[in-house]
């Protein structure tokens, strides 16, 4: 559904090396990202938290899905993007408010969802997963909460295209591992594209790159049915259902949630808050045997609908980029303590590494040098992902924050490392000389004498580097960390608007840089001032 | 090479370039490891024979023997992210623990010594090189040296600015400072020194006192050396 299309191939890679690591396990499936055994926990770990298996009272239920664009199921509200809704966020508050426990949501990416369940970091996900043979051996499922079918979107100029037979010789786009994936690859002379993220497709669409698109009922209705250019044609195509996913050993769960949906299909709880998203049908009613008729206002339906429509235009667009500004500063803030955090982690391991390597002995050289050289050869993403799922494989678990920071860190200590012995090279012989003549042991001339030295030299580069680190810190919005990039993602993917938001979220960043860029220059032009100084004598 | 050293003496070593004079100089405290060969300095002696190599021991002599050796190089080498009076206090300080109350005042005292009191606040990059040689004397006797090793301090300054430093080594002569100076200066070796030596090719070929090396040199090499000066 959504993340990028490198981050799956690297999830893929990742999930491959952890296949080498961790011993073969229980669990295989087409998950993306997985392989038999990757992202298993260990039986210690299982056993020392038995109290997530069962639910209690003053435990809160932990669940995950991907609000990010999820529209209707998980989303940010349009009007206040800090709070969440959706039917599925509806059903979940209810299931919670059932067993008693508080319900804590953990935002993920797509890819992330049941590895992250795997690890640990939550005790279910729900986010219109499909109960299909090969998810069904990935997890433990709950009995199905919606039945849907797929609807065909086309542009207004192409109603003709209104059934599958229709839709040869033609470009059709869906959501990748979808019942619409796989009802269009058994048609023949259809082009699939696949897409991630279902705004990618309406827009692609929208473009004209595609002539239709295939989808699951909600997502059409959602997207196609609060714009003028796009219309649902034809009939459902094809069936689905969805289950909430647990982790295979938590069946007390499992059972718990299956008891609870089992009521609210009875009671008609499921029909109020389905009804309320416009998205109770004929074949809802045969699932859950609930054919009453209880008249429900689709009121969240036409409030999405309101919202959507009164954010175009000049004022609604002005009135809605005010309402980022909070957003985007609260972001901007976590960018830059996780940037700030990690540069004090490569400042200090920096030093270490580059006087290990320029004044150590043969072996802390050599690993030193080894350290630099494999951090700088690999990329920042391989390792922010590799700290984060495959540390856990070898025990040591980290939260977002920690991770982020401590890749970073251990990133740019390897840049800082290579710019520090550069910098005390530039430091004349003679100073060294100096120190041992006037009976200095090695490590008071280095630490007294070359090293202040070489710092004057290396504080613009330092500074040019915290600048580069402030932009890479983009990259941990991978592992769920809502900094400024992530929550352009969020933003953007919510109102389909990538160049208002991404003119906000790129000041943002120029504005944190700025400070940093001024002091580089200010030092830089005091460096050359005293460099030229001394150079009389 | 073989010399010894009288308490007090000053003795010049003049020769051609790349005769080996600095390197001789320079392993007199160890800052160039000898291949073979002994020093003793007081009870201090280090006897590097070409077989073995430089050993944590032999480290800790040379330490021992440096805290009785300053040195001060022909480019000064002051520390010049410090002013020039932290210069004289950094390695008292940091070597011997020296407190400030004990080692600013000895700093003072150095800097008047060698004409610099007004200038403690300065950072060397802004002073002449007359100051900055001077203000490296300063700082080798604030760790109250028994030997002055002098290589070549003269040879990156002025004649005006060089005779300051040359004073300066006069003086510290006439309290008894035991000094060797690697030096092109003939006027300063033939006026100052106690002994002479002329080195070339790695060897001592001639020492003596200065009026008789100068006026009238035993060795042909010495002669053809002195004669290229004049």
């Amino acid at each position: 559904m959504r993340a990028f299309f490198p981050l799956r191939l690297l999830a893929v890679l990742l999930g491959a090396i952890s296949c080498l690591i961790v011993p073969a396990g229980s669990w295989a499936s087409s998950w993306p990202g997985s392989c038999p055994g990757s992202w298993v926990i260990s039986p210690a770990r299982a056993e020392s938290r038995p109290a997530s298996v069962s639910p209690s009272p003053e435990k809160a239920l932990r669940w995950a899905s991907d609000g990010e664009a999820n529209v209707p199921y998980v989303f940010h509200d349009p009007e206040d993007t800090t709070r969440l809704e959706g039917f599925e966020y509806d059903m979940v508050q209810e299931i919670a408010r059932r067993l008693g426990r508080p319900s804590r949501f953990v935002q993920n990416d797509w890819d992330g969802l049941i590895p992250g369940l795997q690890r640990g970091m939550y005790d279910m996900v729900v986010d219109g997963i499909e109960m299909t043979p090969d998810h069904l051996q990935a997890a433990l499922f709950s009995r199905p909460y919606y039945v849907t079918g797929d609807r065909i979107v086309v542009r207004r100029d192409r109603q003709d295209l209104n059934t599958l037979a229709a839709l040869r010789g033609h470009v059709v786009g869906t959501i990748k591992e979808t019942l619409a994936e796989r009802l269009l690859q058994r048609e023949t002379h259809v082009t699939v594209r696949s897409y991630e993220e279902e705004t990618y497709a309406f827009s692609d669409l929208r473009n004209g790159r595609l002539d239709a698109l295939l989808l699951d009922e909600p997502i059409a209705l959602y997207y196609a049915g609060v714009t003028d250019d796009l219309v649902i044609v034809g009939d459902p195509v094809g069936q689905t259902r969805y289950g909430i996913a647990f982790r295979q050993d938590n069946t007390a769960l499992h059972d718990a949630v299956d008891r609870v949906l089992g009521a609210m299909m009875q009671d008609g709880t499921m029909q109020d808050i389905l009804g309320r998203w416009n998205l109770w049908t004929p074949a809802m009613a045969r699932m859950t045997g609930d054919h009453t008729e209880r008249h429900v206002a689709p009121v969240q339906w036409l409030r999405y609908q309101d919202a959507m429509r009164s954010q175009t235009g000049w004022t609604g667009r002005l009135r809605r980029y005010v309402g980022f500004l909070p957003i985007i500063a609260k972001a901007a803030g976590l960018t830059l303590v996780v940037s700030a955090l990690a540069m004090v982690i490569a400042v200090a391991l920096g030093l270490v590494l580059a006087l290990g390597r320029h004044y150590g002995p043969r072996l802390v050289r050599d690993l030193s040098g080894l350290y630099i050289e494999i951090v700088r050869g690999t990329p920042l993403l391989i390792q922010i992902l590799f700290i984060f799922y495959g540390l856990p494989g070898l025990g040591i678990r980290l939260s977002p924050f920690f991770a982020g920071v401590l890749a970073l860190g251990l990133n740019y200590a390897a840049y800082e490392a290579e710019n520090y012995r550069a910098g005390l090279s530039s430091v004349p012989r003679g100073q060294m000389e100096a120190a041992i003549a006037l009976n200095m042991t090695h490590a008071q001339a280095v630490r007294l004498v070359i090293v202040p030295q070489a710092f004057r030299t290396v504080l613009p580069v330092m500074t040019n580097d915290f600048i580069a680190l402030l932009k890479d810190s983009s990259l941990v919005s991978v592992i769920t960390l809502t900094e400024l990039t992530k929550t352009y993602i969020r933003l953007s993917s919510t109102y389909y608007d990538y160049i208002g938001t991404g003119l906000l979220i790129g000041a943002a960043y120029l504005l944190l840089g700025l400070p940093f860029v001024r002091f580089a220059r200010h030092v830089e032009r005091r460096l050359g001032q005293s460099l030229m100084r001394s150079g009389h004598h | 090479m073989s010399l010894r050293v009288k308490r007090g003496e000053l003795i010049s070593i003049i020769g051609p370039s790349g005769c080996g004079k600095s390197t001789f100089l320079r392993c007199l405290n160890f800052l160039e490891i000898p291949d073979s060969g002994s020093i003793r300095m007081g009870d201090v002696e280090i006897d590097k024979k070409s077989e073995q190599g430089w050993n944590r021991a032999q480290e800790r002599r040379a330490h021992r023997l440096r805290a009785q050796v300053g040195m001060v190089f022909q480019s000064f080498n002051l520390f010049p992210h410090r002013t020039v009076l932290d210069n004289v206090i950094m390695a008292p300080r940091a070597v011997k623990k020296t407190p400030p109350s004990q080692s600013e005042p000895l700093a003072r005292s150095l800097l008047a010594k060698v004409g610099l009191e007004g200038l403690a606040a300065r950072f060397p990059a802004t002073l002449s090189g007359g100051q900055q040689q001077r203000a490296a004397i300063a700082r080798a006797l604030a760790m109250k040296p028994a030997v002055m090793l002098y290589d070549e301090p003269t040879s990156a300054l002025d004649p005006e600015l060089a005779e300051e430093v040359l004073q300066v080594m006069r003086r510290l002569d006439e309290e008894g400072m035991t000094q060797i100076v690697v030096t092109h200066d003939m006027r300063f070796a033939r006026a100052a020194s106690d002994r002479v030596l002329y080195v070339e090719g790695g060897r001592i070929v001639e020492s003596g006192a200065p009026e008789a090396l100068f006026a009238s040199p035993a060795d042909q090499r010495t002669r053809r050396f002195l004669r290229t000066l004049l």
